[in-house]
């Protein structure tokens, strides 16, 4: 008897002791083994592409033929001295603008429309979204027909009140903003729908004591809708700048070759790295121009994230 | 690039060519000793738009062969073809037993000659001209067996020949163009001094094509080093082109929308006429009723485009791929394919077979497509050396002779700049 409740009474405390050690780890790595494996498979398809991508940028890299001699930087040096790496740097960055600027705006009012009482709201809603769920590649297809130089729909009606053609395919400024119509006719309605939904979210009573102060509508849109927005407009805007920098499709089916136009007119950085890559089967430059395209893209994200916590701690300020 | 809708081109012949077909009794030989195994086995072809390889044809090679099924996998372009070929290549897996390779492209294939097996056997030695088998040889191995070429002759509008006062009749036609590219820029004055409305040929560019194809080493000697830039052809080509263009062309850029379209509205009266760009033209003008050909072509002939058929070594089965291969580009099976399709056949022996002599297309005014064509094939004097970069040049030339013909550089300007372009290829 005795022995035994020592035996029991030596045991116990060992097995709390395991349980409470289990428990505690439960506690502190249960959380990190639940997101593990969004952040296993981000290093298997992001984090290894990034770095193998950098790896490959340092030697001479035949697509096909393979890893060639450790080069070093030579072909960061070699890209940054091509002046149609530049030309794609601001190419990309005017049809970042002319896309990102308008959407956003026109993509707020948008929301603000469709969160009044509307009949038929679900319809309206879905309607906007429509042009999101048309292949990228058909809506390019459709657009560059339209945008024919000589024979092209937007053109001829152009001509009947009597503006003379544009050549959207010559100049660079025409051509952007055509690929940027693409863009805008893609995202507007879905990036509507993110801010309609943060619309929602703002409280309703804040409308409703503003309009007995004697606020109309506009007013009330620019001073409870657009500071409540924040966040999400911050999203939003996020996420068309990373977009709108990687933007691919619409420029390479903007005409029948896709190299980015005869004189470079629409010819975005990733364009120049398809055609190095792939036409030129040259990896490793492509690989230089991928790296020069992240370094940019996290350089303006930071810039984003500067512009965030300002705001944040403006907020913080208010309240 | 230029050559991607050529299959389209292509295919859509295959509707419209009314042939007058003889039952051909020959079967051409088909036990070849290559293949080895008696497993059943399926072969992948991969091919782009339309070869011709029909399903009876395929059947028919399943009935020779009993154990092996050929199952055709068909790219839309030729461009979505390629981009496949090399990165499959570069992944080392995943490509057909049997891939189709477009001429334009060949010259990058040849490169990794160590990827393909050598297709040279003794059922195949002579079947082609010698420069269509250079075309297909990478280090003295023969990795590309030719399918069909693209022997040049001249497409015109008749209806806008005769406003213009000219002749209409195909072979006064030919007699008014017989002669160099100097003759037909004079005939293009006499076209457009008539003030038509519609210009004389369609492109500068596409007009480029046909010079750059008529010289041995045009962009690149024949060892691969590049003189596109200080050669003087190329240079002189570019601005006898653009001068011309400046008054005969209708500036509309060669595959864009805007061309197809002035196609259709009878912008331009003459078109170089490689055999597949009747599909082409058939395709995009599918009412019109005056496209005539005319039997000649500016300084003698030339040649634009045509495909090969590779195998891959990354392939489980290359010994029966390889029989595949050379069963179906023999010169029977490949008359089959230009009556399916219209791809007219790079095989010497096939110039002589009744069905290709006799062949006639209804769309181009019941003109002798069979006998037009082989006698363009044969006035072919000239194997352009193709190199790996001659690709990325003609791109860079190409898009000099757009920048002129949109207005956007003076020609001066314009060559300076394809120059610059052609250094950052190296």
């Amino acid at each position: 008897m005795t022995t035994s409740t020592l035996r029991v009474a030596q045991r116990t405390p060992r097995r709390i002791a395991l349980s409470q050690k289990l428990g505690r780890w439960d506690i502190r790595f249960s959380p990190y083994l639940y997101i593990s494996p969004f952040f296993l498979l981000f290093a298997v398809v992001g984090l290894f592409p990034l770095l193998y991508t950098g790896w490959v940028s340092l030697h001479a890299w035949d697509l096909i033929g393979g890893q060639g001699a450790f080069i070093g930087a030579d072909n960061f040096f070699w890209v940054l001295q091509q002046q149609k790496f530049w030309i794609a740097l601001r190419n990309t960055f005017s049809i970042f603008l002319l896309s990102s600027v308008p959407q956003i705006i026109i993509a707020l009012v948008i929301a603000a429309v469709l969160d009044t009482n509307l009949r038929g709201k679900t319809f309206w809603r879905m309607g906007v979204l429509l042009p999101y769920i048309v292949m990228p590649v058909a809506v390019s297809l459709i657009f560059s027909n339209m945008y024919g130089d000589k024979y092209g729909l937007v053109n001829t009606l152009l001509g009947y009140v009597g503006i003379p053609g544009i050549q959207w395919h010559s100049n660079p400024l025409a051509s952007q903003f055509a690929i940027a119509t693409m863009v805008n006719f893609r995202w507007t309605g879905y990036n509507a729908l993110i801010l309609l939904a943060g619309m929602q979210a703002i409280p309703r009573d804040y409308y409703e004591a503003a309009t007995i102060d004697g606020a109309g509508a506009l007013r009330r849109f620019f001073s409870i809708t657009v500071p409540q927005l924040r966040p999400t407009l911050i999203f939003v805007i996020i996420t068309a700048t990373i977009g709108g920098l990687q933007i691919f499709d619409e420029p390479r089916l903007f005409d029948q070759y896709g190299t980015g136009g005869a004189n470079s007119q629409w010819l975005t950085l990733t364009i120049y790295l398809y055609n190095l890559g792939w036409g030129q089967l040259n990896f490793g430059r492509a690989a230089a121009v991928a790296w020069l395209l992240f370094l940019v893209i996290v350089l303006i994200g930071l810039v984003n994230l500067g512009i965030t916590r300002r705001i944040a701690s403006n907020e913080g300020r208010k309240s | 690039m230029k050559l991607s809708r050529r299959t389209t081109a292509v295919a859509a012949i295959a509707g419209a060519a009314a042939f007058a077909l003889i039952a051909t009794g020959c079967s051409a030989g088909g036990g070849t000793s290559a293949a080895e195994t008696t497993k059943p086995i399926t072969l992948t072809l991969a091919t782009f738009n339309n070869f011709g390889y029909d399903d009876a044809l395929l059947a028919e090679y399943h009935k020779l062969h009993p154990n092996i099924t050929v199952v055709q996998n068909k790219a839309a372009t030729s461009d979505a073809a390629q981009t496949n070929l090399f990165t499959k290549l570069a992944a080392g897996s995943g490509l057909g037993d049997v891939e189709a390779v477009d001429g334009d492209w060949m010259p990058k294939v040849r490169k990794y000659g160590n990827k393909f097996v050598d297709l040279a056997s003794a059922d195949n030695k002579g079947r082609y001209s010698s420069w269509k088998t250079a075309g297909g040889t990478a280090d003295g191995k023969q990795i590309g067996l030719g399918t069909d070429i693209g022997p040049e002759a001249i497409c015109y509008r008749s209806d806008l020949f005769a406003k213009a006062g000219l002749p209409t009749d195909p072979d006064a036609v030919s007699k008014l163009l017989t002669g160099d590219w100097k003759t037909y820029y004079a005939a293009g004055k006499t076209f457009a001094d008539a003030k038509t409305g519609a210009a004389w040929f369609d492109s500068a560019g596409a007009t480029f094509q046909g010079l750059a194809n008529q010289y041995k080493n045009f962009f690149e000697k024949s060892d691969g080093t590049v003189v596109a830039a200080t050669n003087p052809d190329v240079k002189a080509a570019f601005e006898s082109v653009l001068k011309a263009s400046s008054t005969q062309s209708s500036h509309l850029t060669q595959w864009s929308n805007d061309w197809s379209a002035g196609m259709a509205n009878g912008a331009y009266a003459t078109m170089l006429c490689p055999a597949w760009m009747l599909g082409v033209i058939q395709g995009d003008t599918p009412k019109a009723t005056d496209w005539k050909i005319a039997n000649v072509f500016p300084n003698g002939g030339g040649n634009w485009g045509g495909s090969f058929l590779l195998v891959p070594t990354q392939g489980k089965h290359t010994a029966e791929a390889k029989a595949l291969v050379d069963w179906i580009t023999a010169p029977a099976q490949q008359i089959k394919a230009f009556k399916v399709a219209g791809t007219f056949p790079s095989q010497v022996a096939a110039y002589t077979d009744p069905t290709l002599t006799g062949a006639t297309n209804a769309f181009f005014n019941n003109a002798a497509i069979g006998k037009i064509y082989i006698d363009r094939a044969n006035a072919v004097k000239v194997t352009p050396f193709k190199g790996t970069q001659y690709g990325s040049i003609m791109t860079a030339v190409q898009n000099g002779l757009t920048r002129v013909e949109t207005g956007t550089q003076s020609v001066s300007d314009s060559w300076t700049q394809v120059v610059s372009d052609i250094k950052a290829l190296g």
